[in-house]
């Protein structure tokens, strides 16, 4: 409506600040996160209008983006921004929200290799690679994808079909245990 | 010297190679190794990008077993490296929630974390100056001249108030000594510490090849014969995602190019590799 002026809500803000222990108010746009960002490219959102959408509060555009999954988490971001903000910290609080709130990820590949990969982890202490791969095959159905470089890398010895995990799993679990994934 | 070993996930498998020249070179320059005692992963990408608190609770669980065995830990991996140091980093910080996971780790490690260790790179241990000394004595093959490309990734810099051994993080230069040291060139070119993809190498394999592709035509044009890593990951990557239009450029890991110049035999380590390096090595001279 003309002339109608909409209050941004800080509600976002301060949730994902507390999740991120990132002060998302201190950025005032200059776009030097955006100017290095590797993966730029292939994002749907740049990363300083993720900064700018949480701080506006546009929740469901956020969670809808493929921008929190596509980042490669490389910190060239926060390296570089002026006022310290981590926004691969930030990409992480809204991944978690995310999945908290059942929403479809946007890229459902990169979720299912993090879930894959810390399945593996939980299960062993350790990340097993070949079956961590074989777990994230099973769930995207992309069986053919690098099946020729697979080969290569079990020629290689590169991908062991044993691999040990830790011993003192009782304490290791209890560690995990405090996660917030283990509460969800 | 003495160190504890934190080879990480990756070096138990994929980048095997990487930790057995670790080995082979710190036993020949007399640091002794001593593989952390039922280490654990450190989460990697998938720790934080899924759970913030998973991603301090599993570098604190390894923080505190490397305190309980009492020596600074030499870490080969980036990504283990930059969990390590910004898990140190955060407890540093003494925040609420830092404290409460002090807490608990104490409860259920019966060792309270006091940050009496440093977490180290292995670049950062051999180029400190006792080690480098010992290195300059002990080169005996020089790698003639061969020009090779440093390549630091990601997470070996940044972000620098967390990670970086480096003067400065934009511009490394401590990999370009050692390989300076073996008598290798180290080129000056643009795309040091551009980013390879890391973890996004398994579900977006198209995207890693784009940004690898740029990686590798950076290196090339800078007149390089190869490249030199620190990262598995990235050893990774570099090795995999290499499109077939040209060539590929070999990639090292920065301890087999020193084993070399110490006159190990990298032999176990070099056919480990996807992209076969002895014929460059042999149009050198060094294989």
């Amino acid at each position: 409506m003309a002339g109608q002026q909409t209050i941004p809500s800080q509600e976002l803000a301060a949730e994902v600040a507390a999740g991120s222990g990132q002060i998302v108010n201190r950025c005032y746009q200059c776009h030097k996160c955006t100017a290095g960002c590797p993966v730029a490219m292939a994002m749907d959102l740049m990363p300083h209008q993720v900064v700018r959408y949480v701080q506006l509060g546009l929740e469901e555009e956020l969670i809808k983006s493929k921008t929190i999954w596509q980042c490669a988490a490389c910190r060239t971001c926060v390296s570089r921004c002026p006022n310290g903000i981590d926004i691969a910290a930030i990409n992480d609080a809204l991944k978690q929200r995310a999945l908290a709130r059942g929403a479809v990820p946007a890229l459902p590949e990169v979720a299912a290799f993090h879930q894959a990969f810390l399945a593996s982890v939980k299960s062993r202490g350790r990340v097993h690679e070949l079956g961590m791969l074989a777990a994230y095959k099973l769930k995207t159905r992309t069986y053919l994808q690098d099946a020729p470089l697979g080969f290569k890398m079990l020629r290689r010895g590169k991908l062991p079909i044993f691999s040990g995990g830790i011993k003192n799993k009782g304490r290791f679990r209890a560690m995990w245990e405090g996660s917030k994934e283990e509460r969800r | 010297m003495k160190l504890s070993y934190y080879p990480g996930c990756s070096l138990h498998a994929t980048s095997a190679e990487y930790s057995a020249s670790t080995e082979g070179v710190f036993k020949a320059l007399e640091v002794e190794l001593e593989e952390l005692n039922d280490w654990s992963c450190c989460g990697a990408t998938s720790g934080h990008s899924l759970d913030s608190n998973l991603s301090h609770a599993l570098p604190l669980y390894n923080l505190i077993l490397a305190e309980a065995a009492g020596n600074d830990l030499l870490v080969p991996c980036a990504a283990c490296y930059n969990t390590l140091r910004t898990t140190q980093n955060f407890m540093a910080t003494a925040s609420r929630e830092a404290k409460e996971l002090g807490q608990r780790a104490k409860e259920i490690m019966g060792r309270e974390y006091r940050g009496t260790i440093k977490v180290r790179h292995v670049i950062e241990v051999l180029a400190e100056p006792g080690v480098f000394t010992a290195l300059e004595r002990k080169v005996t093959k020089k790698l003639g001249g061969i020009p090779l490309a440093s390549y630091y990734g990601c997470l070996l810099t940044r972000p620098p108030k967390v990670a970086s051994f480096e003067a400065n993080p934009e511009q490394p230069r401590l990999m370009d000594r050692l390989l300076t040291l073996c008598g290798a060139t180290a080129v000056s070119w643009s795309h040091k510490n551009e980013c390879c993809g890391a973890s996004l190498s398994i579900p977006q394999p198209k995207l890693v090849e784009e940004l690898v592709g740029k990686i590798v035509e950076a290196a090339r044009y800078a007149g390089a014969k190869a490249i030199v890593t620190a990262c598995p990951l990235c050893h990774t990557n570099l090795e995999s995602r290499q499109t077939k239009d040209e060539e590929p450029l070999p990639v090292f890991f920065i301890t087999e190019i020193l084993g070399l110049s110490l006159g190990l035999d990298p032999t176990p380590w070099l056919k480990k590799h996807l992209i076969d390096p002895f014929p460059l090595l042999r149009q050198y001279g060094l294989a």
